[in-house]
């Protein structure tokens, strides 16, 4: 009973935090929102230790808080599942955002929009908590969708930026698009399981491994592939996976503290928690897994080439955060769920690090973020520097750091499967490791190496679109509580002469806090986790079909053997060539870059239009929506029903109308005549009759 | 309490208040005008929340029932009593009433007395056609209650009132003329009897019940409005003042669907099956094709106006699946659409009353001025395009759950409105709330005043607290409408 109250607590606490803030956000001073918001999330961090012993002493929980509604024999409740999978994103979602929450009263110090931000990103905690917490589908989608909506606030955060409140949109309805094929997989779940309940739906999965439905002409489908096919098209909208992976890039339009917390460690990964979550569906289900691996890989190999082009600090870490998403998909394809689930927890470490980073770097700039106009910055920013080269190290997979297990888990796990497509997967990811290594530290050496380049006059590089932070600033006439005059070094950019500096200890201490775990928990995290007992009956294997895990067991001998063997394999030398590469061109010879872009200007192009996507959803999707609406609506309603048929019954009566004033002429002969030919018709009816 | 003829009273009370309203006379006496019809609405209110807490779950039967003879020539008794399926209507007609009174509180200034008087007189009528269980006296409620409507749109609307009124008045009548017949047809086939719950047990023949329900169909159709008769609600939105728009789109357009269930369903159980392909298919064009018809408005109350067509497509759509989700999920859809579609007019009305444009392009960065209301109208929004945690996602959710199962596709198609509803919503909102301050007008606006955020939040109220906690709701219906489809599920041929 303890238990649950606590359970109960985990949640609650960062939304009475967000009610605080938000409800009050004209009321009360900034300390008492951002005190509030805080308090609450670490009230629920230390609330998810405090499960997290007990869940690791075997205590899980499965139960309802209540019942939502009953309708015929279905009841829909909301619950929570207290298992290892579900205690490890608490962690994980708490952890993080109470490092991002800490973050954001050093990021946001001079935003008037201050409580409300600190308002939704409590919202989005406990919206976060609610989707991973669920024991059932319905509670997972509610979690779903209101994360999506805070997300939706918060890239809109700056609201009078054109740029932003385009992204915000953009980003719901695409994510609408796959919770589309969401709703309609949990629609089958609940069609023929009868139940939304995790627990019921899992015991009963054996049962439809072989039933098929029909849905197209004659032809039957197997019903958990179609169910698996469509629940993971929410999960491509989520978790940003091609062609749904549109969004994500321009959700960089929100102020950083979100992009490291939504938009890289915690929301779009709820698309690999919850297919981690289905395990018992797609493991009875190869077509599924094989279509998961083979978006995984699309994702990872070519969302990695954009990172190459990308010269805004945010956008780079943007797309490396799209290939790792796709780098967790292919793992979920390969039936390394545990795996996945472990590269989701590293990357949420040192992906939040180093968006947090970039953060601190953009600061240090004065709200400059191209990396063109960057250089040298270590000398300034010593902290970021070094927290930033420790998230990217960890990302790029260098031996010992938390990425490497992680991902060498995925690549090693690939490399096993036997599932369709898991061999042009193993291609992407490897070929993924040198292309994240080369963008990585493209923008490492670019930032904190080399000349300094800031401080000049550098209109040419035309950094227009996607900096523009104080935009927002002179408009605002909301003002919060302690609303402060704009403060005279927030233009953006640095003025010629001016120096970067070191940001203050609430932006550096998260960093720091956040470099430990992207050192030491793929280390201490790999063997209980992935072959260990750790995620127990949470995550299910066939072990039969699928029996990568058992194999990748047998090829590891400890964590430290692990690194220590890595010099050996291919992944490493393929990352250290993208490290010494990027160092050959960016630093010693800059000339060579320019070079080859000119040389492969077609291809250059097709990069830098993000392989034309956002072209066609503009132009085909967007315009053919208005231009069908504008034809429905002139040629349909205004046309057809209104022109022809109303038109044409008011005419009618029109006409009736006409005659009847022919009647009414106010001419009493008129009336008089009238009277005389109805008596007589009347009269000779009652006659003839008779 | 349980001797109180509280039925009656739903309907008596805000009508006495009405004409007591009435007679307060010129707008020297406004302010006792106000006055008596906010008391009089919240008598209204108070006198239904009885029906609640004293309503027996367990039972399918009417409850409440009170049984007068009226004119004992032809049968026609006064019979009033509700069950599972209209209940719910009475509170959440005699709640917008008094959300319709505070609205127009400082709004309209022209014939107060005549404004309020028509919503309460309005509001006991339509009280009355959800609780008639005589056919007679539901007809009568039934076009006595487009008066009122009338006349606030002929009176207090728009300069394009005088076609919105007419363009109302010719689609109903056809539906009301052959409504009327069949009625006369039933009394005459059930041997001179009124009484709709007499007809539910009536046996007819296939071709009878075909005639009957494609007679009905007219009459209800159009009320829904389901395409291809809907261009009526448009116009008469865009005219309407807001508390008629408010009225029309929370109660006025529940009695077709009503309709649906009281008569065409259990009088017709196999003309309902025979035709429930046609109904299905009118229900997802009235989904998808008005869904695409909104995205391109450039009126937020004509906007809004075809999102209610849209979400009134999953009401039918709902009801010919013929089972517990589809119309339980319908009904609890109608009633959300009340709150919501209610909040939007009434936000709508808001800027209008400021800016006096309905334009999109009129607007823009409203939220600079009106944060207050922007996050109000962001809730209501949201609630439109069926987030999770507002009442609009409830019944959208529950229909596509029973869709699924009906057929995939059917589910598939319904629920593209998850795309094109939250886009048409989200592009308005974006274009409105959303951007730097568009022009004078809205850099003049003025935030929310106490009375118009305490309407917002007692809507607000419904919206989430339906959202987050639907069980009392379904709670009432289930009985009600598991004895429907059983008796549904029977054949009626003789």
């Amino acid at each position: 009973m303890e238990m649950q109250k606590l359970y109960l607590l985990v949640p609650l606490a960062p939304l009475f935090g967000a009610m605080i803030a938000g409800l009050l956000c004209r009321v009360v001073p900034r300390w008492v929102a951002h005190t509030a918001a805080i308090a609450g999330v670490a009230i629920a961090f230390i609330a998810s230790v405090v499960i997290f012993r007990d869940v690791m002493a075997g205590h899980t929980f499965n139960g309802t808080v209540y019942q939502w509604l009953t309708s015929g024999d279905v009841s829909f409740e909301v619950g929570f599942l207290i298992d290892p999978l579900t205690v490890t994103m608490m962690l994980v979602v708490t952890f993080v955002s109470l490092m991002v929450h800490i973050y954001t009263v050093g990021y946001m110090h001079d935003d008037p929009g201050y409580n409300r931000f600190f308002s939704y990103i409590a919202l989005f905690t406990f919206s976060m908590l609610m989707l991973v917490m669920s024991n059932n589908f319905m509670q997972l989608f509610f979690g779903w969708e209101a994360v999506g909506l805070v997300s939706y606030l918060l890239i809109g955060f700056w609201y009078t930026r054109p740029t932003a409140i385009f992204a915000n949109m953009k980003a719901f309805l695409v994510n609408r698009v796959g919770d589309f094929g969401f709703i309609l997989g949990i629609g089958l779940v609940l069609a023929h399981f009868g139940s939304l309940d995790y627990a019921t739906v899992f015991d009963k999965a054996d049962q439809f491994a072989n039933v098929t439905i029909n849905i197209w002409g004659t032809s039957e489908w197997s019903l958990l592939s179609v169910t698996c096919i469509l629940l993971f098209v929410g999960a491509m909208g989520k978790s940003a996976q091609v062609p749904l992976h549109v969004w994500l890039p321009d959700s960089m339009e929100g102020p950083t503290p979100i992009s490291a917390l939504i938009h890289a460690a915690t929301m779009v990964t709820a698309g690999i928690f919850m297919v981690a979550r289905m395990s018992p569906l797609f493991e009875l289900t190869d077509t599924a897994l094989s279509f998961v691996i083979i978006i995984g890989s699309i994702t990872a190999l070519f969302m990695g080439f954009l990172g190459i082009i990308q010269n805004d600090i945010k956008r780079v870490v943007a797309y490396s955060t799209l290939s790792q998403l796709g780098y967790m998909t292919v793992a979920l394809g390969a039936s390394a769920y545990s795996v996945a689930i472990f590269h989701l927890m590293t990357h949420a470490f040192f992906k939040a690090l180093l968006f947090l980073g970039a953060g601190s770097v953009i600061i240090g700039m004065h709200h400059d973020q191209d990396i063109r106009n960057m250089g040298g910055l270590r000398k300034y920013m010593p902290i970021t520097w070094l927290t930033s080269l420790v998230g990217s190290l960890a990302l790029i997979g260098t031996p010992f750091f938390a990425g490497f297990y992680s991902k060498d888990s995925i690549i090693e796990a690939v490399k096993l499967s036997h599932i369709p497509g898991s061999g042009f997967a193993y291609f992407a990811v490897m070929a993924g490791v040198f292309i994240t290594a080369f963008y990585s530290f493209r923008m490492y050496f670019l930032v904190f190496h080399g000349e300094e380049r800031f401080g000049k006059a550098h209109d040419d590089h035309g950094h227009v679109a996607h900096d523009s932070h104080d935009a927002h600033h002179a408009d605002d006439h909301e003002g919060d509580h302690d609303d402060e005059e704009v403060s005279a070094d927030h233009h953006h950019g640095l003025a010629p002469g001016q120096k970067p500096h070191e940001t203050p200890w609430v932006v550096t201490l998260p960093l720091v806090l956040l470099a430990i775990p992207s050192v030491v928990i793929g280390y201490l995290g790999i063997e209980p986790m992935l072959f260990g007992s750790y995620f127990g009956d949470a995550i299910f294997i066939n072990g039969e079909a699928h029996p990568v895990m058992e194999e990748l067991a047998h090829h590891f001998h400890g964590a430290t053997a692990m690194a220590l063997h890595a010099v050996q394999t291919p992944v490493f030398w393929l990352a250290l060539a993208g490290v010494v590469l990027s160092w050959f061109f960016y630093l010693k010879r800059p000339d060579i870059p320019a070079k080859i872009k000119h040389a492969i200007a077609p291809i250059y192009t097709v990069l830098e239009n993000k392989y034309y996507f956002d072209k066609f959803n503009e132009i085909f999707l967007a315009g053919g929506a208005r231009l069908l609406g504008k034809g429905l609506w002139k040629g349909g309603d205004v046309g057809v029903i209104d022109g022809m048929i109303v038109g044409g019954a008011v005419r009618l009566v029109g006409w009736i109308a006409t005659m009847a004033r022919f009647f009414q002429s106010g001419h009493i002969y008129h009336y008089a005549f009238t009277m005389i030919f109805g008596v007589c018709a009347l009269l000779s009816f009652w006659l003839l009759r008779a | 309490m349980s001797g109180m003829p509280l039925l009656s009273l739903a309907i008596w009370v805000p009508i006495f208040a009405g004409v007591a309203v009435l007679l307060t006379g010129a707008d020297r006496n406004a302010p006792l005008a106000r006055m008596l019809a906010l008391a009089g609405a919240v008598a209204g209110l108070l006198v239904t929340l009885p029906l609640y807490t004293g309503f027996d779950l367990t039972t399918p039967q009417m409850q409440f029932v009170e049984l007068v003879s009226w004119i004992p020539r032809f049968n026609i008794n006064y019979h009033l009593g509700v069950d599972g399926i209209s209940m719910l209507f009475v509170i959440l007609n005699s709640f917008i009433t008094v959300i319709v009174v505070l609205g127009g509180w400082k709004v309209i200034e022209n014939k107060v007395a005549q404004y309020n008087a028509g919503f309460l007189i309005m509001s006991g009528l339509l009280n009355g056609i959800f609780v008639s269980l005589d056919a007679m006296l539901f007809y009568v409620f039934f076009e006595a209650s487009l008066i009122p409507l009338y006349l606030i749109i002929g009176v207090w609307g728009g300069p394009n009132r005088v076609y919105a009124a007419f363009k109302f008045f010719l689609f109903t009548l056809m539906g009301s003329l052959l409504f009327l017949v069949s009625l006369i047809y039933l009394f005459v086939q059930s041997g001179g009897s009124f009484s709709i719950l007499d007809w539910h047990q009536l046996p007819l023949a296939a071709g009878q019940q075909r005639w009957i329900f494609l007679a009905f169909l007219v009459a209800f159709a159009v009320k829904v409005p389901m395409w291809p008769v809907h261009t009526w609600l448009p116009d008469a939105h865009v005219e309407a003042p807001t508390g008629g728009s408010i009225v029309l789109a929370a109660i006025a357009l529940k009695l077709g669907a009503y309709g649906f269930l009281r008569f065409s369903l259990p009088i017709a159980p196999d003309a309902s099956h025979e035709l429930a392909g046609l109904i299905i298919t009118l229900s997802l064009i009235a989904v998808v094709y008005i869904g695409f018809v909104a995205l391109v408005q450039d009126d937020m109350k004509k906007l809004v106006a075809y999102s209610s067509i849209a979400h009134m497509g999953f009401v039918t759509l709902g009801f010919f699946m013929f089972s517990a989700l589809g119309i339980e999920g319908a009904l609890v859809q109608m009633i959300s659409h009340g709150f919501v579609s209610g909040a939007m007019f009434f936000s709508i009305g808001v800027m209008y009353d400021r800016v006096h444009s309905r334009k999109i392009a009129d607007y823009g960065g409203v939220v600079n001025t009106m944060p207050k209301f922007a996050a109000f109208f962001m809730l209501f929004s949201m609630a439109n395009a069926g987030l999770p945690a507002t009442s609009g996602f409830v019944g959208e959710f529950m229909v596509i759950m029973g869709a699924v199962k009906f057929n995939f596709w059917v589910a598939a198609i319904a629920a593209t409105t998850m795309i094109v509803g939250a886009a048409y919503t989200l592009w308005m909102y974006k274009r409105v709330v959303f951007g730097d301050v568009g022009n004078h007008h809205v850099a003049e606006l003025t935030d929310i005043t106490p009375r118009e955020f305490l309407v917002l939040s007692l809507l607000a109220a419904g919206a989430l607290g339906m959202g987050l906690y639907p069980a009392p709701f379904t709670d009432i219906m289930h009985s009600s409408v598991e004895e429907l489809l059983r008796h549904v599920a029977a054949s009626k041929i003789l």
